[in-house]
């Protein structure tokens, strides 16, 4: 080995450290960037450009314009809190409906271990690999007049069921079928955070097993509970194709009257405005919910 | 032990998992007030046998009885029993107050009586009283076995189950919480049964042992009994290195080890029509000297040194003998300097070995 080899393998620790950037600027935040970047053109810039928007006179197709509050009174005016009535009740039945259902699944799947709990759990992802739209018109098909369930009772039994479809509760049996995933899993993460040798203790001290439940298994699978809660409360309140394909207009939701106002109306200010309600609306259940969470806690980082 | 009925009884108690017995017919009669160990390697069938009997699991087939009453069927949290936890089992949204009351709360025993119930119980765990409010999360690991022993002395049991709670705390610690543990037990008077597969800590705290092996006890004593008086070659060997032979009874009486192709004297009282086995001398009965006019005498072992270990007070000499190696501790004290090739003569008297039939 020569002389100036040495030296260089000597020098070797010192290694200068990367920079690509006059400022003084961490490694994490370089690897960072791109999603920076993306999230500011492909969220934070359209965000923005609605807001604005927003405040824009009805139906201008450009920004600079002396800005109004006119969309926000219309939409008080033109009776569009109903649709967002429909749309806060259909996501919180929503919820209650699916917090009922998946919290015992979550339970039994934790206690299903190996092979058959992997099975279970691809059943259950198995549906999203399928566009969503054609899920539920497949539940239309199941459940309309002529469809699959009439006939195939009347057939069998002789009698009939008639349309099942078009009616507020075929639009909560599609959120609810939709978004289950969206809360199984996150109240299963939950449920990871309850020790068996806790709930134990406290059955051996002579808790009962509702003691158990409501002291011990509730408030420690609370964060994974709250995140699925959360997660489908905001998506069911930006609902569309289950109002659209299972109601066929019996009731219409926020989201449709969104994209209405984009499409038919051409009224894009007014778009704009029943999205920023809807965002402050999702944002504050978001905003609520989260003071109650600790991620860190949730994801095992104290 | 002066109570007439044991205040825990087992009678053959068989847990089966499948095919596999884990606890395979135990009977055991634990007095009241003793503190009792089970303790065996991994595996053994201790936490089986411990969740049986705080009411986790019930028995495949045999009876608990608590003061001479069947206890099979009555759940853990209808037991006078309570159990701290290898995990210890914090409630970890609790405060440590929290913790300690729980017991009291599921009783419905007033806000008022609980905390004083609690304040006593931090103080015999010797936790300071402004723990109170602090979050579990926040103790330390020596400070969430108190946490934990204060919470199941709060439940006031009966019997207090320990399933090797001490595992994973350092050393020197450990030591401390034995016989701070021992002390509480003294002090409260009441029933401990521990589990760990430290023999050592065991000795150090019981009152009896039950050593356990595959699920069934291989030996119950007095520690005293256990180290001196062992019952089978498992008891013996579990309890910490010792120098084991393979042997044959020859027709003159002695014990022949065909690997060293050599004879010695056995120990008296042979165990009845024994034709081979197991000789064992433990390290510390076994003298290492230079040549064999200064053997100690009794029977005899040339060898070669060839390791030697500083244990504290004590060292310990490898040596090799033919194809095996024997295990030797004097007391440092007592060492001359020797060099690992020397050629030694190892001894010991027939009555320090012990011999098992195989």
């Amino acid at each position: 080995m020569t002389d100036a080899a040495i030296e260089t393998l000597a020098e070797e620790p010192e290694r200068p450290r990367l920079r690509l950037l006059p400022l003084k600027v961490s490694e994490g935040f370089v690897a960072a960037l791109p999603i920076i970047i993306l999230l500011f053109i492909g969220f934070i810039g359209p965000m923005a450009l609605v807001l604005i928007y927003s405040f824009m006179p009805r139906g201008s197709f450009s920004i600079p314009a002396s800005p109004s509050l006119e969309n926000y009174v219309d939409i008080v005016e033109q009776d569009f809190y109903i649709s967002f009535a429909w749309s806060l009740f259909l996501a919180f039945i929503s919820v209650v409906i699916l917090l009922v259902v998946c919290y015992p699944l979550a339970v039994a799947l934790r206690r299903i271990k190996g092979r058959r709990a992997h099975l279970l759990t691809l059943l259950i992802v198995a549906p999203l690999f399928v566009a969503e739209n054609i899920r539920l018109q497949g539940w239309v098909l199941f459940f309309d007049k002529g469809g699959f369930l009439d006939g195939a009772l009347k057939v069998v039994t002789g009698l009939e069921t008639g349309s099942l479809v078009n009616n507020v509760p075929a639009i909560v049996f599609g959120i609810c079928y939709i978004y289950l995933p969206f809360m199984l899993f996150p109240i299963l993460l939950g449920l990871g955070n309850v020790p068996r040798e806790a709930r134990e203790a406290a059955y051996d001290l002579g808790g009962s097993r509702w003691r158990v439940f409501r002291d011990i298994e509730l408030p420690l699978a609370m964060p994974g509970i709250l995140i699925g809660s959360l997660l489908c409360f905001v998506i069911s309140l930006g609902a569309f194709n289950e109002a659209k394909f299972l109601g066929k207009g019996v009731i219409v939701t926020v989201a449709q009257d969104i994209e209405s106002a984009f499409t038919f109306g051409q009224n894009w200010p007014r778009g704009s405005a029943l999205s920023v309600l809807m965002i402050v609306l999702a944002g504050s259940a978001v905003w609520l919910a989260m003071r109650r969470v600790n991620l860190d806690r949730m994801l095992g980082r104290r | 032990m002066a109570s007439a009925t044991p205040i825990l009884q087992l009678r053959n108690i068989v847990k089966s998992f499948g095919s596999l017995n884990a606890v395979d017919g135990v009977s055991l009669d634990i007095d009241e007030g003793e503190l009792f160990t089970i303790v065996g390697p991994s595996g053994s069938g201790k936490t089986t046998l411990i969740r049986l009997l705080v009411g986790m699991d019930s028995p495949t087939s045999g009876d608990i009885l608590l003061r001479g009453k069947r206890i099979n069927d009555v759940p853990a949290n209808k037991r006078p029993t309570c159990m701290v936890f290898q995990s210890l089992a914090l409630f970890p949204h609790m405060s440590v107050g929290e913790n300690v009351e729980y017991s009291a709360k599921c009783k419905g025993i007033p806000k008022k009586e609980r905390q004083q119930r609690a304040a006593e119980c931090l103080k015999l765990a010797h936790l300071p009283q402004s723990y109170y409010d602090k979050a579990v999360t926040q103790c330390s690991g020596g400070e969430r076995q108190r946490v934990a022993l204060a919470r199941a002395l709060a439940f006031n049991p009966e019997i207090l189950f320990f399933d090797e709670p001490l595992s994973a705390i350092d050393y020197r610690l450990r030591k401390t919480l034995e016989k701070e543990l021992k002390d509480i037990q003294r002090e409260t008077g009441k029933t401990f049964v521990y589990i760990t597969h430290s023999l050592e800590e065991a000795m150090v705290m019981s009152d009896r042992i039950g050593v356990m092996r595959e699920g069934k006890l291989a030996q119950v004593g007095s520690p005293a009994t256990i180290y001196t008086e062992p019952e089978n070659r498992f008891v013996t060997e579990f309890m910490g290195e010792v120098n084991s032979l393979p042997v044959q009874l020859a027709d003159d009486g002695r014990l022949h080890c065909e690997a060293l192709d050599a004879s010695f004297e056995p120990p008296a009282g042979m165990p009845p029509g024994f034709s081979h086995g197991v000789l064992i001398v433990r390290p510390e009965n076994v003298a290492i000297s230079d040549d064999a006019a200064s053997a100690a005498g009794g029977n005899l072992i040339r060898g070669e040194l060839f390791n030697e270990y500083l244990l504290g007070s004590r060292i310990q000499y490898q040596v090799r003998s033919g194809a095996m190696v024997f295990l030797i501790e004097e007391l440092r004290a007592d060492a001359v300097a020797r060099i690992p090739g020397a050629k030694v003569t190892l001894s010991w008297q027939p009555g320090d070995s012990m011999v098992f039939p195989e």
